[in-house]
């Protein structure tokens, strides 16, 4: 990708063509949320305008229909990680994927206490002496329904500490990866330092362990090519709204083997087969895990976004953006007074960088930035762990897609620049 | 409405003042009550510890700690200056209408003679995320003069 062709992929996101403060919009925040290319938009609109209604029943044509994309949706999405259609759960994002899992666990344990489910239903309960491994950089979404699966089950979570330049101490998660390890849960990519985690070799150290590994694919999903069979992780979520869809629609996968096991989360309508007053059972995943009137249109919206994103590529994607991430990071480095969290320039990094600037607070610089167009995102990023292992408490991020030019990047260094003077630091 | 309007200069020059800050290094003068409220802002981590001293009705002393933005340091700073020597009842005024200034999205005006120097924050009216910055301090000066008083 260069600028030329990222000029015109702009033309396809309506909300980047305006003025902010006076000034031309530079968005810098899709680590947040991302925009909508126009097909992702029309996608939802001829779902309402055309097939509008509930799936998996109904006999009337709008039921079939809706039905058809919605299933369709899920095969996109399917063939998008490189998992099979019953693999892949609907979930509203990453989080609620997170807790679906942790929660089923749970269940898990207590099913298998009161006699219900098979052998391997009753491997997968947790019990005390039994530990849940995280890392220090996990975002809360993959840290506190761990904590509190910790909690139900009386397991034990412990976590891989990072370097002071944000790699994962591999050493440590050797030593803390053992026989004891139910589930190892860790994000791909890092939403504040950009650094993309060894997956393999964490994946490797956790079956050697015999844990469950869990995948955070949020800031990896929507930006480099995800193979979850090639990662060879049991589960993975992330969120549509990183990833050029709409709010509210996200993505569970599961191995097959243990999608069929796993105990439902949430129960109701659509996932069952047989229901009496008295208990009902249910139906294999993907509707074990999907109780309820679906996000039908944001299911169909999703797929419409994982279609732009594979049509532009994803490899090509991923590359630009690590060069608009290097740009950044060199940037940055070479204004007095900030620092920049995670890798060094000159290192692997997705394309966003988190920074501290010295004497300023990162909510006014957000506030300086915003008034010349630039929307980045400040705060602890739901990684409050993370910045008080660094010594920080909230940091400035800048997050690239692959609609930012590297003029963006410039506009946004030059702006940063001058931070320190208006406050005087 | 431009970036200065915001920052005023008051607002810069007493985000490194910032009077009254040093809690811990401060004793309330003898025989004074007093109350003392935390803060925090779990969304930019924003947080003030506040210690309010009262003495015959009025406001004998205030001191804080904190860390946050240059509007939450700047306006602890500014209530500091501006409660110390109130009366209870004249601090409780002048919270109110600080809070009916800061809520009304730039529809109600600061009045600088109630006011003084905090009428330079209505402008953060109009930013909506900033509001509970001016706020937080406000907010712990009015729970530790209910426990004072």
């Amino acid at each position: 990708m260069d600028n030329a062709e990222v000029l015109r992929i702009r033309n396809d996101f309506p909300v980047l063509n305006q003025l902010v403060n006076g000034q031309p919009l530079v968005y810098l925040d899709s680590g947040a949320t991302s925009q909508n290319p126009m097909s992702v938009i029309e996608a939802e609109q001829e779902f309402y305008e055309q097939r509008n209604a509930a799936v998996h029943r109904g006999a009337h044509h709008l039921a079939v229909e809706a039905t058809e994309v919605f299933e369709d949706a899920r095969q996109t999405i399917a063939d998008f990680i490189g998992a099979d259609y019953a693999e892949t759960i609907w979930t509203s994002n990453a989080t609620e994927g997170l807790n679906l899992l942790s929660y089923a666990l749970s269940n898990a344990g207590l099913w298998a206490a009161q006699g219900r489910g098979d052998e391997a239903l009753r491997g997968l309960a947790l019990k005390p002496g039994d530990e849940i491994v995280v890392t220090e950089m996990e975002h809360h979404a993959n840290l506190i329904p761990w904590q509190e699966l910790a909690f139900r089950t009386g397991a034990t979570l412990r976590y891989i500490p990072i370097e002071d330049n944000g790699s994962l101490r591999m050493e440590q998660a050797a030593a803390i990866i053992g026989r004891r390890t139910k589930v190892l849960a860790f994000t791909q990519a890092s939403n504040v330092l950009g650094i993309i985690n060894p997956v393999r070799e964490l994946t490797a150290l956790g079956h050697a362990a015999g844990a469950l590994v869990v995948l955070d694919a949020c800031q990896s999903a929507p930006h480099l090519p995800l193979d979850v069979k090639e990662l060879d992780v049991d589960f993975a979520v992330f969120s549509g709204h990183k990833m050029l869809a709409p709010t509210g629609i996200g993505v569970l996968y599961g191995r097959q083997e243990l999608m069929d096991i796993l105990p439902p989360f949430l129960t109701g309508g659509s996932m069952i087969t047989t229901v009496t007053m008295e208990r009902a059972e249910y139906l294999p995943a993907p509707q074990r895990f999907e109780a309820g009137t679906q996000r039908i249109s944001q299911a169909v919206a999703l797929a419409a976004a994982a279609n732009y994103l594979t049509e532009t590529g994803l490899d090509r994607i991923h590359r630009w953006e690590a060069e608009l991430g290097q740009r950044m990071v060199e940037g940055l480095e070479s204004i007095p007074g900030i620092r920049v969290l995670g890798p060094a320039a000159g290192k692997d990094r997705i394309g966003l960088a988190a920074f501290d600037v010295e004497g300023v607070h990162a909510h006014d610089v957000g506030q300086f930035l915003d008034s010349r167009g630039i929307a980045v995102r400040v705060g602890h990023h739901c990684a409050q762990p993370l910045h008080r292992r660094l010594g920080l408490t909230a940091t400035t991020r800048a997050s690239a897609y692959l609609y930012n030019t590297t003029d963006d990047v410039d506009r946004f260094l030059e702006a940063v620049a001058g931070v320190r003077a208006y406050f005087r630091a | 409405m431009s970036l200065d309007q915001l920052y005023q200069q008051i607002i810069l020059d007493h985000s490194k003042a910032r009077h009254g800050s040093g809690l811990a290094a401060t004793e309330a003068p003898e025989g004074t009550s007093t109350g003392q409220s935390h803060q925090l802002n779990p969304v930019c981590g924003d947080e003030v510890t506040l210690r309010l001293a009262v003495q015959e009705g009025k406001v004998a002393q205030i001191a804080w700690d904190g860390a946050g933005c240059s509007i939450s340091m700047a306006s602890a700073s500014v209530l500091t200056d501006l409660a110390e020597g109130m009366t209870v009842a004249e601090l409780h005024e002048v919270i109110d209408s600080f809070r009916e200034v800061l809520r009304s999205r730039g529809k109600v005006h600061a009045d600088p003679e109630l006011l003084g120097d905090a009428a330079a924050f209505e402008g953060v009216a109009r930013y909506a995320a900033r509001v509970k910055c001016a706020m937080i301090s406000w907010v712990a000066a009015e729970d530790a003069l209910n426990q004072a008083a």
